[in-house]
Parts: structure tokens; sequence; C-alpha cells
């Protein structure tokens, strides 16, 4: 389904041809997503990040990222980095902006600006103790976009509608998972 | 649908049987619950050469009027049928096929499986982990409220079953939450007319299986939140929320006594609310194009779903609050009977509109077999005629290679 003129920069037939081949081959279509980290100091880790498995086999990365993660001086840190928890916020927005990018393009729409604002509420108290009906993480996440495009009012919001429908991220945010942390 | 399917081969002279496990519209007398009403308007219930006459074309039958209904329909379309009579195997031969039934026998060139797309409800694996202490149910077994223990229930999905559930159980005094994941916001009526009027004349009903982008998403929709009753109300979930039923997320795992819903209730209304009102779009721009507006009321539309401040992500199992849960999550087919390898791993059937990839073997009554609307009564003629269509146009070739 190419549409003509419309480009965003996503290659839709590609994912669409896979979608087809990965119907029939389930085993294929299992991944899994790597990161190992490394504490520096204080509250101060590095987690890098670079190989995957999929299709089949091993994949790579052209590059290895590595990503630090502090907590800021507010908390008695030295702020080297981002908190853990705004990682969630990056992966959120980049995982709907890139749904929203996607499902443009496959409906023939052509984006000129996504922009998107997020906050994440959270109260303290909970991963401080201080209150047990407290949870630790978010309690409300609110995602803002801000979308210039050839398309109606109607078709943005199914734009972001369908990216939220299709997003990892997003489920794996309102969703519960299976979490195994365990010690070698 | 096997009695609509009789009634084409009466015209072409087929020899052939209807196999009926029970009484004529056996699933209607046993399978519903008590306040139950087609979803369908009076005037679309017509079936091959038949069709309601009474004096309320608008309104919705209830199901002892659609058993009489098809009974009446039975007996005017001289529908050969053997009633009492489960099918326990079907199995391919060299000539067609041996069907093995609790009442004898048979051989036949063609089988048509007309058992539909509701034999069984289907109820996630997630409800093994829900305590004993919560009483189960389905639609199966649900026939009023008064069937439910007293206290606090859930409901899962928000299909018609669910939304028409958790009002009538709202009703009875008891508290109810619906869980609701992706569902088919309708409103009942639209300008004036009921909103299948307007999938009907509009041609969005006639849409064929081989038109649509995707069919088999569509072909597992949840049912439209659509209820029948005398006053023609919708039963949408800004409804439900202010008859005092709380809406939650979809259900999404049962954990330590502890049910996990989705904290994605948001986008569910917001894809709901978007679809709805493309499709009114649709409607809309179809009155205008056919010079319709003048007949109908103008254009309008409904307040978007109501979204909760937050919807609560946790119901503790064990706590009481809860005593009983209906799962409304759909049904599906039973192909238990049936040895032929038309079976696709995800348990549904492998046909094109109805025509089986086993020679002589076809379907009905399946959602979307042949147009969207496939699984209603007033879809039945349709496509029980292209279907028989292509039955007797194989049978004429298995003459003719004979010959």
């Amino acid at each position: 389904m190419t549409t003509t003129g419309v480009n965003n920069g996503v290659n839709v037939q590609a994912l669409l041809d896979a979608r087809e081949v990965l119907k029939g081959a389930p085993e294929a279509a299992q991944f899994t997503w790597r990161a190992s980290c490394k504490w520096e100091n204080g509250t101060h880790s590095k987690t890098k990040i670079q190989s995957f498995f999929g299709l089949g086999q091993e994949q790579n990365h052209k590059t290895e990222t590595s990503l630090g993660a502090d907590h800021p001086e507010i908390f008695a840190s030295e702020d080297h980095a981002i908190t853990p928890i705004e990682y969630v916020l990056v992966g959120l927005a980049s995982c709907l902006t890139a749904g929203v990018a996607a499902v443009a393009q496959n409906r023939g729409i052509q984006l000129r600006s996504v922009e998107s604002k997020l906050e994440g509420k959270m109260d303290i108290r909970g991963i401080l103790g201080i209150d047990t009906d407290v949870r630790n993480g978010y309690d409300d996440i609110k995602v803002t976009f801000k979308i210039d495009a050839d398309a109606s009012k109607d078709q943005i919001e199914a734009l972001v509608a369908q990216s939220q429908k299709r997003s990892a991220v997003y489920d794996v945010i309102t969703n519960p998972v299976n979490v195994t942390v365990q010690v070698v | 649908m096997g009695l609509a399917a009789s009634r084409h081969l009466n015209a072409r002279s087929i020899d052939h049987v209807v196999l009926e496990r029970g009484e004529i519209a056996n699933s209607w007398r046993r399978e519903r619950w008590d306040s139950l009403r087609l979803l369908t308007p009076n005037w679309q219930s017509r079936l091959p050469g038949f069709h309601y006459e009474g004096a309320d074309p608008d309104g919705y039958m209830t199901m002892r009027e659609v058993i009489d209904f098809i009974s009446r329909f039975a007996a005017v379309s001289d529908v050969p049928v053997r009633t009492n009579t489960t099918v326990t195997c079907v199995r391919r031969t060299d000539t067609g096929y041996d069907v093995t039934t609790t009442n004898g026998n048979l051989r036949c060139r063609a089988v048509v499986l007309a058992s539909g797309a509701c034999n069984v409800p289907s109820v996630p694996s997630l409800c093994q982990a829900v305590p004993p202490s919560i009483q189960s149910f389905t639609p199966f077994s649900y026939r009023n409220p008064n069937d439910l223990p007293e206290g606090g229930v859930l409901i899962v999905g928000a299909s018609a079953t669910g939304v028409q559930l958790a009002d009538e159980i709202r009703r009875s005094g008891r508290s109810v939450t619906l869980s609701v994941g992706e569902h088919v916001r309708l409103p009942r009526t639209y300008r004036g007319r009921d909103v299948l009027w307007w999938m009907d004349r509009s041609g969005v009903w006639d849409q064929r299986y081989d038109e649509i982008d995707d069919v088999t998403r569509v072909r597992r929709l949840p049912s439209p939140q659509l209820i029948g009753t005398p006053q023609r109300t919708t039963l949408d979930l800004n409804a439900l929320g202010s008859a005092g039923v709380e809406i939650i997320g979809r259900l999404a795992a049962v954990r330590d006594g502890q049910a996990l819903f989705s904290g994605g209730l948001r986008n569910q209304f917001a894809l709901a609310d978007l679809k709805m009102n493309r499709l009114l779009g649709t409607f809309d721009e179809w009155a205008r194009s056919h010079e319709r507006d003048a007949e109908v009321d103008p254009p309008e539309r409904f307040e978007p779903t109501h979204a909760p401040a937050s919807s609560r992500l946790k119901i503790d199992l064990r706590n009481g609050e809860l005593r009983s849960i209906v799962w409304a999550t759909g049904f599906r087919p039973d192909y238990r009977w049936l040895d032929v390898p038309v079976i696709d791993d995800k348990g549904h059937l492998r046909h094109d509109g109805g025509v089986v990839e086993a020679p002589g073997l076809y379907a009905l009554g399946l959602p979307v077999l042949r147009r969207r609307k496939s699984t209603f009564i007033y879809g039945a003629d349709d496509d029980a005629r292209e279907v028989i269509d292509h039955l007797g146009h194989y049978l004429a070739t298995l003459v003719k290679g004979r010959s």
C-alpha cells in the first residue's frame, strides 16, 4: 500500500510484507530484547544495549548505546543522568511517535510535525515507604500530542488512537506483565 | 440458517435433510437469557419467502416471538427437519461425507454447516485463577438476576451481551462493575431511524467479505452495543455509567486473588467513538448523495464516552466485594464433531465466503461470512442463496463427471 507523494520516512511496505511472512511463521516472530546494566557509584548506573534476538537468530544494533541513569540532587544524588522512571516516559513517547508515523504512512497522511509532551504523576511517599497504600510508580501518565498534518482533526485523533492500540510500551505500561528478578 | 438453506435447496429440488440437535429454533429456546430481544427491528425479520407481518414493524421480538416466527417459517417452507438428532461425526469419503448422528447415519454428497458461531461461550483461561468463592456465569447459564448470589457482580466484556446484562443486573439493585476492552458503540436510533435501517439502506451491511480491508479482524469484532427495547433506548457506556455501573479497563490478569485491569480504558473509548462517528459520517454522506435528507432528522453527534478521572486497576477477589462474575466474552463455534481438516490453529473454519476448503462442504451463519449482515436473521437469505447456488453447481459437476 504505497501512497503516492506521502513520505513520512516509514517503509510501510516492508512492515506489511513482514506481517504476511510472520503470519505463517510464528516462531520467527519471537523476539528477545536485552539490556546490561552496571552500577557506577551511588545511584548512578550505566546500561548498555546492543544485541537482541529475533527472526530466529541473534541480531545487533548498528552501534552499542550506553545510557546513564541517576537521581537528581534533591534526592541527595549527583544527577549524572535522568532517573529510571523518566526512561519510562522516553519509551512511551518514542513508541507512540513511531506508531503515529507508521500509521500515517499506511493511511496516506503526510506529517509535517509531531510533538508530544509527557507528564507522569507520582507520589514519592510510595518509594520512601512512608505510606504503604501509595504505589511506587506513576499513578497517572498524560501524553499530549501536537500534530501538524494533511488530515482532519478526527483523522489525527484516529492516528493517535491506533498508535496506542499497537504500541508495545503503551501495552506494557497499561497491562500487567510477569517479571522475574533473580540473582546468579 | 439451516432452515434458510433448506428453502433454497427446495427451490432447486435438491434432495436434503436438516439435522437439528433439539427442537426447531433450539438455541433460541435454550441458550438465551429471559429478557433478551432481537437486536434487529421486526421489519428486518425476514427469511426466504417469509417476513414479519405484525403490527409493530419497529419493535424487537422477544425470544418467544422469535421461536414462533422460526417455527412458522419451518412449517410453511416444508423443511425436512429431523429433530432431536445430534451430529456426532462428519467424515469425508470418496464420494462425499459420512454423517454419524444419535439418530442413525447418513451418506451425502454435500454438507452445509449451519450450526453458527455461538455454540459455546468463550471464556478466557485466566478464569481458572478466580477463587472458588466467586460464582462464574456465562450467557448460557445466566437467565435473570435472580440466578446470581446477592452482592457485587463483575461483568467481563462490553458487547451487546455485556451491556445488556450490566443494565439488567444493575436494575436488580446489585453493584455492577463492567470490564471494557475493544467494543463497538452504536446509538439505537440515528436521525430518527433505527441504526440498522441506516446499516441496511446505506449499503454498509451489504459490504462483501472480499471488499473489506482486514476481514479477519472484522470477523472477530464484538457485537455492537445495542439492545432491543420497546422504548428504542440507546444502551452505551454513558447510559450505564449514569445508571451507576462502574466502568473499568479490560481484565488483564488474575494474580494472587487480585483481578488486574488495563489502564488503557480512555483509548478504548476514543477508538469506539471515532469509529462510530466515522460510520455516522458514512450515513450522512449516503443520505446527502441519495437525496434522502428530507425524510430523516438532521445529522446529530453523540456525547463522547465519559472517561472516569481514574478507573480502578485492581479488585481483590477475596474480600467479598464481588460474589459473581459473568463472562460476556463472546462465543465460539464447536467443531469437535467435524472430522475434516478445515479448522485453523485458532479454531476457526477455513472458508471463502462459506465455501469450505473441502469439496462439497459449506458454512452459513458465521461472522461476515459473505457480508457484514451474515450473522443476522436479515442476512440469512442472501448468504443462503449464494452458498446453495455454489453447492448446486458443485453437485451438477459431480453428475457431469459421472456421465
